[in-house]
C-alpha cells in the first residue's frame, strides 16, 4: 500500500521534467551560448592556477601601469597590462573570478537552503507558522537591501564567510515565497493525499513528495539571483566592504583603478568587462532555463 | 475599498515596526560608540558616566522602546559625528537621492515602454532580437561600472559632462544614465513579455475583429492591461533605487542619503545609520502602498476586499 502511494509520488514526473528541460535548453541558442561561456569562465578561473605559477600579488615594479599588449608600450609579458604596483591585470582578473563566483554560488546556496526550508514549512503547515514566516518575509522585503548588507558587513567585519552569510540570508525571501506558492498547489495533488492517507509522516512527505516538485522554479530563480549576488558582491568590494585584501576581487580592482582613470583605461575597463561577461552568460542560461521550465511562458503562441 | 486601504495601512505599520527592530538590534551589535566619542585617554569613570548618560546601560528592550517612542514623535536621535538631529541630516540629503532616482526612473520608463511594445509587436524581427540582446547586455552591467565607463568616455575623453557633483543638469546626466540603464533593460524586457501575453488574449482578438486600427488595439486595449505589472515592478524598483543609489552616489560624489549612510557606517555613527535605514524603508513601504492603491484605478477587476 505504501509502495503504491510512493509510485504515485510524482517523482517520476519530476524526473521527466528534468529530462525535458535539458532537451529544451539544448534547443535554445541563447542557453547554449550562455552555458558554454559560463563553463569557459568557470574553467579558466578555476583551472588557471594549475597551469602557471603566476601570482596575483607579485609586483613588477619596472612595469608599473603598462598598457595591454596591443597598445604601444605594452608587452606579452603582461597581456592585459599592469596596475599601479605592477601587478598583472589578467592574473588578477582570473583570481578575482574565483572569488566572485565562489561567493556567488555559496551565497545562493545559503539563500536557497533557507528559502526552501521556510517556504516548505510555510506552505505545508499553513496557519500560524505560515503567517509568522510571511510577515517576517514582508519585513525583509521592505528592508533596503544594499543598506542591510552594508550595515551588517560593517558590524561583523568583511570576511569571506560573513559576506556569504549576509548576502545569502538577505536573499531568502524570494525563494521562500516561490516555494510556498508551489507547495500550496502540490499539497492538494492526489499523490500527497494518498501518501498521507497511508500514514506517511509529514517530514517524509515533505522530503520525498513535495521537495522534488518545487525544485524547478527554485532553479530558475537561483540563476537569476546568482547574477544579482555577483553584481552585489562586486559593489560591496567596490565600496571597500567586500572580501578583504590582499585577495583580488573585480569590485576592488575597479575601485583601485578609478584613481588612474585618466592614465590607465584598462584598469577600470577590463575587470568590469569580466563581470559583464560572467553575468551575461548566467543571464543567457537563466533565460533559457525559464523558457524551458515555465509552462506559462512556453505556451505563448508563436 | 476603505477596508482594503486599512489592511494595507496595517501592513505598512507592522513592516515599519519590524524594520525598526531589525535595524536597532543589528546596529547595537556593532561595538561601543562611547569609545569613539571620548578621547582615547578618557578614564573608566568618564566612559561609564557617558554610557549612563546616553542610556547605553539599560537593557536593549528598554533602549529599543525609548528609540521607538522618540521615533513616533519624529525624533530619530542625534548623529554622534555631526551632533545634529539625524532626521534633519537625512531630510537635507533626501531631495538629492530622490532627484537621482527619479531621473533614472523617468529615463528608463520613457525609453523602455516604446521599445518593449515595438519589440512585442514585431516579434521575431531583427529589431526585436537586437533590442532584446541589447537589453540583456544592459542587465548584465553593474551600474557603478557603467558609471565609470560613462565618465571615461564623456568626461575624460570627450569632456561633455562633469565627472561629479550636483547642482546643474549636466551633472545629473551621467549618474542618472548609469543608474537607469539596467532598469531600462529590465522594463523593456518586461513590457515585451507582458505585451506578448496580452496580445494573445481574446479581447485583443475581438478588438481586431471589430476592425479597430492596430494603433488603437495596442495603445488602448493591450497597453492598458500591460501597464499593471509594469507599475508594480516600477514601484518596487523605485523603492530599491532610493536605497540602492549608495554606490553610484559614491562614484559621482553625489550628495545624497546613500553617501551619508556609507560615511556614517565607516564612522560608526549608529543613530544616523539607524535613522537613515528606517526612513528609507518607510519610504519604500509607502511607495508600495501607493502602487497597490494605484491598481484599484488601473484594474477594476482587482477586488480590493481581499480574501473576505
Amino acid at each position: 500500500m505504501i509502495a503504491a502511494a510512493n509510485r504515485l509520488s510524482g517523482r517520476g514526473d519530476a524526473l521527466r521534467l528534468w529530462g525535458e528541460t535539458l532537451r529544451a535548453l539544448g534547443r535554445s541558442p541563447g542557453a547554449v551560448i550562455g552555458g558554454v561561456l559560463l563553463f569557459a569562465i568557470l574553467g579558466t578561473s578555476l583551472a588557471f592556477p594549475g597551469f602557471t605559477d603566476a601570482d596575483p600579488l607579485s609586483q613588477d615594479l619596472l612595469a608599473r601601469l603598462s598598457p595591454p599588449f596591443w597598445q604601444e608600450g605594452g608587452s606579452l609579458a603582461h597581456p592585459l597590462g599592469t596596475d599601479n604596483l605592477g601587478r598583472d591585470v589578467l592574473v588578477r582578473i582570473l583570481y578575482g573570478g574565483r572569488v566572485s563566483l565562489f561567493v556567488g554560488f555559496a551565497a545562493v546556496l545559503v539563500a536557497c537552503g533557507a528559502g526552501i526550508l521556510l517556504g516548505l514549512l510555510s506552505g505545508y503547515y499553513g496557519g500560524r507558522i505560515d503567517s509568522l514566516i510571511m510577515r517576517v518575509a514582508d519585513v525583509f522585503m521592505a528592508y533596503p537591501f544594499m543598506l542591510l548588507t552594508i550595515s551588517v558587513i560593517a558590524v561583523l567585519g568583511n570576511s569571506i564567510f560573513n559576506l556569504i552569510l549576509v548576502l545569502g540570508l538577505s536573499d531568502w525571501v524570494t525563494y521562500a515565497r516561490t516555494v510556498r506558492g508551489s507547495v500550496l498547489s502540490i499539497k492538494e495533488k492526489e499523490f500527497v493525499t494518498a501518501a498521507r492517507s497511508v500514514g506517511t509522516r509529514d517530514p517524509v512527505i515533505l522530503r520525498r513528495h513535495i521537495f522534488p516538485n518545487v525544485l524547478s522554479p527554485v532553479l530558475v530563480l537561483g540563476t537569476v539571483r546568482i547574477a544579482n549576488i555577483i553584481i552585489w558582491e562586486s559593489g560591496l568590494s567596490f565600496l571597500g566592504m567586500g572580501v578583504p585584501p590582499p585577495m583580488p576581487t573585480w569590485g576592488r580592482m575597479l575601485a583601485e583603478g578609478r584613481v588612474y582613470i585618466t592614465d590607465a583605461w584598462w584598469l577600470v575597463t577590463l575587470p568590469g568587462l569580466a563581470i559583464m561577461l560572467t553575468i551575461l552568460a548566467i543571464n543567457l542560461l537563466g533565460d533559457g532555463l525559464r523558457d524551458a521550465l515555465d509552462p506559462r511562458l512556453r505556451n505563448i503562441p508563436r | 475599498m476603505a477596508r482594503y486601504i486599512l489592511k494595507r495601512l496595517w501592513h505598512t505599520v507592522y513592516v515599519a515596526v519590524g524594520i525598526s527592530i531589525i535595524s536597532f538590534f543589528f546596529i547595537h551589535l556593532s561595538g561601543d560608540p562611547v569609545m569613539l566619542m571620548l578621547p582615547p585617554d578618557a578614564s573608566k569613570a568618564e566612559v561609564e558616566a557617558l554610557r549612563e548618560q546616553l542610556g547605553f546601560n539599560d537593557p536593549l528592550v528598554v533602549q529599543y522602546l525609548r528609540f521607538a517612542g522618540h521615533a513616533l514623535r519624529g525624533d530619530l536621535g542625534v548623529s554622534l559625528v555631526h551632533r545634529t538631529p539625524a532626521l534633519d541630516l537625512i531630510l537635507e540629503r533626501l531631495p538629492a537621492s530622490l532627484e537621482l532616482a527619479g531621473a533614472a526612473m523617468l529615463f528608463a520608463l520613457a525609453a523602455a515602454v516604446p521599445l518593449g511594445i515595438l519589440a512585442a509587436v514585431r516579434r521575431g524581427s531583427l529589431f526585436d532580437l537586437g533590442s532584446m540582446l541589447a537589453a540583456l547586455f544592459g542587465l548584465s552591467m553593474p551600474h557603478f561600472w557603467l558609471g565609470i565607463m560613462l565618465v571615461l568616455l564623456f568626461s575624460v575623453h570627450l569632456g561633455w559632462f562633469p565627472t561629479s557633483g550636483r547642482g546643474s543638469f549636466s551633472q545629473l546626466v551621467l549618474p542618472a544614465l548609469a543608474l537607469g540603464l539596467s532598469l531600462l533593460a529590465m522594463f523593456a524586457r518586461l513590457t515585451r513579455s507582458v505585451m506578448l501575453e496580452v496580445l494573445g488574449q481574446d479581447y485583443v482578438r475581438t478588438a481586431r475583429a471589430k476592425g479597430l486600427r492596430e494603433r488603437i488595439v495596442i495603445g488602448k486595449h493591450a497597453l492598458k492591461n500591460a501597464l499593471i505589472p509594469l507599475v508594480t515592478v516600477a514601484g518596487m524598483q523605485f523603492g530599491f533605487l532610493i536605497g540602492g543609489t549608495v554606490i553610484i552616489e559614491t562614484v559621482f560624489a553625489w550628495p545624497g542619503v546613500g553617501r551619508l549612510v556609507v560615511q556614517a557606517i565607516f564612522s560608526r555613527d549608529y543613530p544616523l545609520v539607524q535613522a537613515a535605514v528606517l526612513v528609507l524603508a518607510v519610504i519604500f513601504v509607502l511607495i508600495n502602498l501607493l502602487v497597490d492603491l494605484l491598481y484599484v484605478f488601473l484594474d477594476p477587476q482587482i477586488s480590493y476586499g481581499g480574501e473576505r
